[in-house]
């Protein structure tokens, strides 16, 4: 480990039967980090992390575990430093779950592959780590997608691994389990200091969990560089190729299609009070307007996603009259209100002379989805 | 406190296996034309050799070279079934089920119809060597169709395709075939442990012996290989080697078995599938001497029904397996299907 690195890549190009899919890949990463690998479906993050452990040749360039070449290790001590857990369904006959976290000892156990003590006390503690502990003795073909994904990362915990690989451990897992699961890898890279490199599909949790960020997009993989640099609202849609719907970074919310057409309501929201009417009238497919929003609200990124047009002004600042005088002919031409803020209580929004203007000009004046046709 | 609750587990099924395997031993060779007393047929054992008594011959020339080869060759078809079942990672393969006996059949087939025109009697190293050559060819055909297949029952449907034509070659060669070695042939090929001689019982033993001792040394890849190849290789086995060598061992060992007493249906697939059911797990450490204990007891049952159902007459043993064989491969179709539609 000679550059301080406990596993990199250079000039790594993968793919299938000799044909590079993805090339020049090169990553660098320090002892406890974690890397997480995000982009499209079949963009070849499950190829990249295949060429990685080993599972598929790679068509040139090199991978190092903890300096040395990864064919140049030998089978039983590379597995002491390298761990998976696979995205492959496997179905073992008659194994309790302890069997198959045991099955992590198989480089440190004998000819015959009898667990010592130790290695007992290993098992019982990673499945601990875990939670899995309560199903050691069940059937492992007949627990929940949930528990067989713990009792499989218990499996690769028990090789003890400088380096923990991962493919999309978190697919067809409900919300608990996957922030579980999660936790747990956060809780070993920065406990003992495994370096965790995995790919997902909730980009919301890569964003939380990882210290760096690998985007691939088919034809390449770019640099890893920080999660606060890759996540940005722009990077996101051009790397998914989001040109319907939005996806928020700041929110980490996913918003659907926004509805064409003429605007038919005017939504007055404010300090968030109009997110839940944004979402009904996407749901019902009404086509409508938003205003005055500052920029900095926190409802304005999704007026802005969902909304065909929304009036705002700078944050920080307040609403000139040309805004005003914008929002009033846009409100004007929808020819209806939504009063989603409390007047009584949010006497500084801007939006309270509007709602005046709106009284006086006899505009209709709804305060829900609902009471539109 | 369970781990312990396994080991006693364990220890118990292998006692009564081993009392089974005694029991059954001793009401085999009881068994016949002629009934010995067990004291009497202890001393004959114990005294090494026959004595000379038409008792003695009959249980040293007779009886205890059948039940024996029962045995062993009833515990080689089971740990050669195991072995294949882990290869494809499917309970149901065998080598019977998977064509790879019919295989032997045709090699052993063809050249004991060939071969005899020119000498009179066929060396047993030859069958052996031919019974050999046509499971590898098999296998390997096998393995060919069955790569990309994970269903259970597509490998059945290659299997029994396979078996149909090594079948229909082996009758095709045995209509052009002079009678005498046709009869010679038939009687091989239905399958029987009747025509065991001493000298060819030790060869088979011995080959079986370290076959089984080498499936035993790779109980330990074979563990890590349920979990899958992929899985197998990330914990450092040497994944390419250890699909040769299982390949090698299970042929080697259902060789033994059809180059002695002739194809034998379903033990490959039964006994190995009621071994996991008696110690409740698939532990290969535990699996391959119980399947092969378990293998020896159930061939030399099946062997006394053939004997003693209909006597005079004998049964082919295969009748007698596949009646108790078959129902097992189907229950555990049955029961895979369920797993998979509920899961």
């Amino acid at each position: 480990m000679a550059d301080g690195y406990v596993f990199s890549t250079e000039a790594l190009s993968v793919g299938y039967k000799g044909k590079a899919l993805i090339n020049d890949i090169n990553i660098r990463l320090e002892k406890g980090k974690i890397l997480a690998l995000i982009g499209p479906n079949g963009a070849g993050k499950s190829t990249i992390l295949k060429t990685v452990t080993g599972q598929l040749p790679s068509i040139s360039g090199k991978t190092f575990i903890e300096g040395r070449e990864l064919e140049k290790w030998p089978r039983g001590e590379l597995a002491k430093k390298l761990a998976v857990v696979l995205t492959e369904r496997i179905q073992p006959e008659m194994m309790s779950c302890f069997e198959v976290a045991a099955m992590g000892r198989y480089p440190y156990t004998g000819r015959f592959g009898a667990l010592t003590a130790n290695d007992k006390a290993i098992v019982w503690d990673t499945l601990r780590r875990v939670r899995a502990d309560d199903i050691a003795e069940r059937d492992f073909s007949q627990i929940s997608d949930g528990q067989r994904q713990r009792v499989l990362l218990a499996r690769a915990l028990c090789q003890q691994p400088e380096v923990l690989v991962l493919d999309e451990p978190t697919s067809f897992l409900d919300i608990r389990n996957k922030i579980e699961l999660l936790d747990i890898m956060l809780e070993t890279a920065r406990e003992k200091r495994t370096t965790v490199i995995l790919s997902l599909h909730e980009i919301d949790l890569a964003e939380k969990l990882s210290d760096l960020v690998m985007c691939v997009r088919g034809d390449r993989a770019e640099e890893p560089d920080a999660p606060e640099k890759v996540f940005t609202d722009a990077h996101i849609r051009e790397l998914y190729s989001i040109t319907q719907g939005s996806y928020l970074v700041s929110r980490g919310s996913v918003e659907l299609v926004r509805t064409e057409g003429e605007p038919r309501v005017f939504v007055l929201g404010g300090a968030g009070s109009g997110l839940n009417h944004y979402r009904e009238l996407q749901k019902r497919r009404i086509p409508f307007a938003a205003g005055m929003l500052s920029e900095n609200d926190m409802e304005f990124e999704v007026a802005k996603a969902l909304a065909q047009t929304v009036v705002s002004f700078p944050a920080f600042g307040t609403a000139s009259e040309e805004t005003k005088a914008r929002a009033i002919q846009e409100m004007l031409s929808c020819g209806t209100v939504l009063t989603a803020f409390d007047p009584g209580k949010q006497k500084d929004n801007p939006n309270t002379g509007l709602l005046e203007t709106a009284r006086q000009h006899h505009v209709n004046i709804v305060f829900s989805a609902g009471e539109l046709q | 406190m369970t781990k312990q609750l396994t080991a006693f587990r364990a220890a118990l099924v292998f006692a009564l296996l081993g009392i089974a395997f005694v029991a059954i031993l001793v009401l085999n060779v009881n068994t016949g034309s002629v009934s010995i007393a067990p004291k009497e047929i202890l001393r004959i054992v114990l005294s090494g050799k026959s004595d000379g008594s038409s008792i003695g011959n009959v249980i040293w020339k007779i009886r205890l070279p059948r039940l024996l080869a029962a045995a062993v060759l009833g515990g080689a078809l089971s740990v050669s079934g195991f072995l294949l079942q882990t290869f494809f990672r499917n309970p149901i393969a065998g080598p019977y089920v998977l064509g790879i006996s019919s295989g032997a059949k045709l090699f052993v087939g063809v050249m004991m119809v060939y071969v005899l025109k020119y000498v009179s009697s066929v060396p047993f190293w030859a069958v052996m060597a031919a019974a050999f050559g046509g499971s590898m060819l098999v296998t390997l055909f096998v393995l060919m169709f069955a790569r990309r297949v994970r269903s259970m029952a597509a490998l059945l449907v290659i299997g029994i395709m396979i078996g149909s034509v090594c079948t229909a070659i082996t009758d095709f060669f045995i209509t052009f075939a002079d009678e005498a070695n046709v009869a010679n042939l038939h009687h091989w090929s239905m399958g029987s442990f009747s025509a065991v001689s001493w000298p060819n019982l030790h060869v088979i033993s011995a080959i079986v012996f370290v076959a089984l001792a080498l499936s035993f040394l790779l109980s330990k890849p074979i563990s890590a290989y349920r979990l899958g190849e992929n899985y197998a290789r990330s914990m450092g086995v040497n994944v390419k080697l250890f699909r040769v060598a299982l390949i090698g061992l299970s042929s080697v060992l259902s060789a033994c078995v059809t180059a002695l007493s002739g194809p034998i249906s379903f033990v490959g697939v039964a006994v190995p599938h009621m071994t996991k059911l008696l110690f409740g797990t698939s532990r290969p450490s535990l699996i391959i001497p119980g399947s092969f204990l378990l293998g020896g007891v159930f061939c030399m049952g099946c062997d006394l029904i053939a004997r003693t159902a209909f006597a005079p007459s004998e049964l082919a043993i295969s009748t007698v397996t596949a009646v108790f064989g078959a129902p097992v491969v189907i229950a555990l179709m049955i029961s895979r299907q369920r797993r998979r539609t509920d899961g």
